[in-house]
């Protein structure tokens, strides 16, 4: 393992401590139980946004945390859900009286310790709801698994859904938009490499040099099919279809298109991918009016792409444009 | 034979060292079918545990098991740590002020964490997960504890059958958890979670029939 780190089990404390040194501005960081909230939390009256999920994602979940997004995130180990002590704690210290928003990404561990987190929070008098994320087509959604994955929907729905807070909505408008996110936005990935989880020391799986798997997760989680490479062009059409068959997206549909990188591919190539995502997306009569290319939601050193699609509307695109000032996504201030 | 306090510290101890020494190979497990983080979860757990373990030694049973629970739930993370929570627990609840144990107090207790685990994780045997070797477990300790078999021999039965039941999750397809994502490739590996979850029993076997 050839890794950035001191130790192992220091990474995540490390990550915090430079978090905190770098942005002040937009975050403070809370230690025991872990977890980052913005400057200037609790903003009186608003919704709070809390969001959180195991590390090795980053920049999601805490390098979204500021004005126009989430009011705290709460770091898990990596790979590894965070647990209820935390998520309470950031649920108190982000309610500024108009109630607590969840997002969950849909899996066993983080649904379940949220679940448990909600239940505490709401025996403390705040007013919690939460919205589970599985937007990836990858994964079979059926009773005898549990469920499809959360992936890089949770970027946008995360923007969209902060912007709608900060503009002064209701708990239970901004619930209900992020439901609405949820049920029209699609994603899916695949990987070139596996990952190493610091702690485990060695790669996640073994991938030989000529061979991808399509339909990964972002824990390297195997996916659909492991296949010998294709040239750019053809991952993309495999990425693409199943995501425009699922919802299905239909011609004359205003999307957000957002190539996302898995952490070891550089932006060289996720260009090369979106430039091929918007003809394929054109060919369907699918419009792009907005999008995001970058790595936002990651699995460590992984190289490898996913592509979310999200149906757009008016509201969305407004939401999508108003400002946003946090480490990971800023603009409009 | 009963079990008091210091057979349950003792127990908790030696699990400690346990999963130490099978970290490596409960995330090996995990790394083919889930997430490789299972044996450093239930690691960074128990090493919490056997820090608060002194300062309960001396209460009852109960309190000693949700003391457990409390602080799994804020040290493990992942699915694990509700679920292994859970299991200290709603066995805890079962043995309030208890300062012994008999085997059926040990098999109710097991079988009210078995029955948390499965309403928590909405899992039924044959799922691959530790419920299928906790559940055979359970219903070896509480058979004996109905026909006159003693508590030592009970033990190691039901260390034996969660064997088994750890076991007979390499050939099922998973259903509940991470490796349910995988499908059919789920099959031919051994559940990490019941691992663990034999370890446990395991230990107390090797721990309380020890002379």
């Amino acid at each position: 393992m050839k890794k950035l780190i001191n130790k192992p089990e220091d990474v995540v404390l490390e990550e915090l401590q430079g978090i905190e040194i770098a942005h002040p501005d937009l975050v403070k960081i809370h230690y025991d139980p872990n977890f980052i909230v913005r400057a200037d939390a609790p903003v009186k009256g608003k919704v709070a946004l809390v969001s959180g999920g195991g590390s090795g994602h980053e920049p999601m979940h805490g390098g979204f945390v500021g004005k126009g997004m989430l009011d705290a995130a709460c770091p898990g180990a990596v790979f590894t859900s965070p647990t209820p002590d935390q998520m309470l704690e950031a649920t108190k210290a982000v309610d500024g009286g108009a109630g607590v928003l969840h997002i969950v990404k849909n899996y066993t561990g983080d649904v379940m310790n949220f679940e448990m987190a909600a239940d505490l929070a709401k025996g403390e008098g705040i007013d919690v709801e939460a919205v589970v994320v599985d937007d990836d087509v990858a994964v079979k959604d059926s009773l005898y698994t549990a469920g499809r994955r959360g992936v890089g929907l949770t970027v946008l729905m995360e923007k969209i859904v902060g912007a709608a807070a900060e503009e002064g909505r209701s708990l239970k408008e901004v619930a209900d938009l992020a439901r609405k996110i949820n049920s029209q936005g699609r994603s899916m990935g695949m990987a070139l490499t596996s990952c190493t989880v610091p702690h485990a020391g060695k790669p996640t799986f073994d991938l030989p040099e000529d061979e991808m798997e399509i339909g990964i997760g972002i824990h390297g989680e195997p996916g659909r099919t492991r296949m010998k490479i294709k040239p750019a062009d053809e991952i993309t059409e495999m990425l693409m279809m199943p995501i425009i068959e699922d919802l299905p997206f239909k011609s004359g549909d205003e999307v957000l298109l957002f190539v996302n990188g898995m952490g070891g591919t550089p932006l060289i190539e996720l260009y090369i991918i979106y430039r091929k995502a918007v003809e394929i997306a054109e060919k369907h009569g699918i419009k792009v009016v907005r999008k995001l290319i970058g790595p936002y939601i990651t699995s460590l050193e992984m190289a490898g792409t996913s592509i979310t699609m999200l149906k757009m509307d008016s509201d969305l695109i407004k939401l999508w444009d108003a400002p946003v000032k946090t480490a990971g996504l800023r603009w409009g201030i | 034979m009963t079990i008091n306090n210091d057979d349950v510290i003792k127990w908790l101890q030696t699990y400690d060292q346990v999963i130490t020494e099978n970290k490596d190979y409960l995330t090996d497990l995990d790394s083919i079918i889930g997430d490789a983080d299972h044996g450093a979860n239930m690691h960074r757990g128990f090493q919490a545990v056997v820090t608060k373990l002194p300062g309960v030694q001396d209460k009852d049973i109960g309190s000693i098991f949700k003391t457990v629970g409390m602080t799994l739930l804020s040290t493990v993370g992942g699915a694990g740590g509700p679920l292994y929570s859970t299991l200290f627990i709603q066995a805890g609840n079962r043995l309030n002020g208890k300062m012994e144990l008999t085997l059926s107090d040990w098999a109710e207790a097991l079988e009210a964490a078995n029955n948390g685990i499965i309403r928590l994780g909405k899992a039924a045997v044959g799922d691959k997960t530790m419920v299928d070797a906790l559940t055979p477990a359970v219903q070896t300790l509480l058979d004996a504890s109905k026909d006159g078999t003693s508590f030592e021999e009970a033990l190691h039965l039901s260390a034996d059958a969660a064997k088994k039941g750890m076991e007979s999750t390499i050939p099922l397809v998973a259903r509940k958890g991470r490796a349910s994502y995988l499908g059919e490739r789920s099959a031919g590996h051994q559940d990490p979670g019941a691992t663990s979850s034999y370890l446990l029993l395991k230990t107390a076997a090797d721990v309380w029939t020890k002379e």
